[in-house]
């Protein structure tokens, strides 16, 4: 082996070594494999479209101006049931979280409501208040409500009690130790249900969609259903799928952007977790 | 103590109260929807355990293609997010590729594996199990990844066999993240499966709410939606029951080894 060959080797390895360069190799092989899959005789491509052709589908729906709309669609139902569900779950989780009596006397209905699966309440809310954008953000904002609750409560529950007393002894009332102490104390772990339920929500719009078809509200998920009708085109689902994939870890991205700019102190003293 | 189921009782005698007042088709009675709860599953003969045919021709399917569908997802997800664990240079090729599988919408395909599949169990199986494996593999190659580096300098300086190292390091190390996982990935097989018999099925709890709905029945409705929340009560309650029993025991392993 010449110098230059070894040289140009060690590179190679190092460039491999990136975790970028790795990742990108991995889903390149894996779009390699899965056309290799599709375009073999091993699954009839009727059943299983071929993966450039997936990628190509994909790339096209970004010229298509109703995806792009539903795009929007399923962003605003997002924004709008998740903001109502910390607008309701983080005042509910603070006061069950710092009066002990309170959280002990509804620990029954709670436990009694949070293990229902949201989706089996799509027909329910379907029927009663009729399919739409109404519907939508009701199921978005019932399944929201309970990471964001439980982190709140689990938030409160690690608070330093010595902090808590030191404020209580100078004679701060309750109030004032909650918003000085505990909900700053808590936020990280709020920020972290607000992650969780964000996942959520995306799964509950796409799920109404695909369940209940086009009415407003319904997004990438009426997207979806519209191209059942008839013979399915797989090649477009797995498309949008593609995209619905994305929306979701970009929107976690932002999420975790935005909770870092909100709580700077929490990184600065915990690094990055 | 007492005070929860206090105020269980009193939500649920103001929810009589209120529906017997307003006598609203949306919102049965509490008493109405256990008596068709037990009237639709659970009134058949002892020789069946009381469950009626509509119970076993719709409750046992829908447990048993979780049940399939969880089983593949931990058959596939345990020993594949070992290995990717025990691998630093694999995990780093699989990173995103793991990610993305892990924020794809499940939901977005079930028409996909209604294509690939076919209408039935093994197409809700392959959905459930599709959908439930994520969570245990990103857990699991996190457990795989934290196994202590003394632990494993250790096993190798007492020359233990791959094998060795694998059960009594890496697999009890492995354990405890891979349980969080499990749990997730247990509430997520239930909205699957209702997604799926929603969606496309001719059996099953999902299916019954979805002809339910349909014929407006509200108590059946409600019914499912009540029986649902028990299943993935008794679910959770059953993971974490197996979750105690074998950490104890790997615990208790661990105390009498060191």
């Amino acid at each position: 082996m010449t110098s230059n060959e070894a040289r140009g080797l060690s590179q190679a390895r190092k460039v491999l070594g990136s975790t970028w360069a790795r990742g990108l190799v991995g889903v390149a092989v894996f779009v390699l494999l899965a056309q290799a899959l599709s375009s073999s005789a091993v699954v009839s491509r009727s059943v299983l479209p071929s993966a450039f052709a997936v990628l190509a589908q994909a790339v096209g729906l970004l010229g298509n101006g109703q995806f792009l709309g539903d795009i929007g669609a399923t962003i605003e139902a997002w924004a709008v049931g998740l903001a109502i569900a910390v607008a309701v779950a983080v005042p509910i989780g603070l006061a069950l979280g710092s009066v002990p009596f309170v959280r002990s006397a509804t620990r029954a209905v709670v436990e009694f409501l949070r293990p229902i699966p949201s989706v089996a309440l799509i027909p329910l809310v379907a029927l009663v208040l009729g399919p739409g954008l109404r519907m939508n953000i009701t199921l978005i904002v019932y399944a929201s409500i309970w990471p964001v609750l439980f982190n709140t409560i689990y938030g409160l529950d690690d608070v330093d009690p010595v902090a808590k007393e030191t404020l209580r002894a100078f004679g701060f009332g309750r109030l004032d130790v909650i918003r000085r102490v505990s909900l700053p104390a808590a936020s990280p772990f709020i920020a972290t249900g607000i992650r969780l339920a964000s996942s959520i929500a995306i799964i509950l719009n796409i799920g109404t969609g695909v369940l209940t078809g086009r009415v407003d509200g319904n997004g990438i998920g009426a997207f979806i259903s519209d191209l059942n009708v008839g013979s399915i085109n797989t090649t477009q689902v797995l498309a949008a799928a593609l995209w619905a994939g994305v929306l979701g870890l970009a929107l976690n991205a932002l999420l975790v952007w935005a909770e870092r700019r909100l709580l700077p102190w929490h990184h600065a003293y915990f690094g990055e977790a | 103590m007492a005070a929860r189921w206090v105020v269980l009782a009193a939500v649920m005698l103001v929810w009589q109260a209120w529906a017997n007042w307003r006598q609203s088709s949306f919102f049965p009675p509490p008493s109405a929807i256990v008596a068709q709860m037990h009237q639709l599953w659970f009134s058949g003969p002892a020789s069946h355990l009381w469950l009626t045919s509509s119970a076993i021709g719709n409750v046992l399917p829908s447990l048993g293609r979780i049940g399939g569908g969880l089983a593949v997802a931990v058959a596939v997800g345990g020993p594949l997010g070992i290995a990717i664990g025990r691998s630093s240079a694999v995990s780093g090729y699989l990173d995103p590729l793991l990610n993305f599988g892990r924020s794809l919408p499940t939901v977005a395909l079930v028409t996909v594996f209604l294509v690939v599949f076919k209408l039935g169990d093994q197409m809700e199986v392959a959905f459930i199990a599709f959908g439930t494996v994520w969570p245990i593999l990103v857990n699991t190659i996190d457990g795989a990844r934290s196994v202590d580096p003394l632990q494993a300098e250790t096993a190798r300086v007492f020359r233990l066999s791959a094998g060795q190292r694998l059960t009594r390091l890496v697999v009890p190390a492995t354990l405890p993240k891979f349980f969080a996982g499990l749990r997730l990935s247990v509430s997520l097989s239930l909205v699957l499966m209702v997604i799926a018999e929603l969606t496309g099925s001719t059996s099953g709890i999902g299916y019954q709410m979805n002809s339910a709905s349909q014929s407006f029945n509200l108590p059946v409705l409600w019914g499912g939606i009540v029986l649902l929340g028990i299943l993935g009560y008794a679910m959770n309650a059953a993971v974490l029951g197996l979750e105690h029993y074998v950490l104890t025991w790997h615990r208790g392993a661990r105390r009498f080894t060191n």
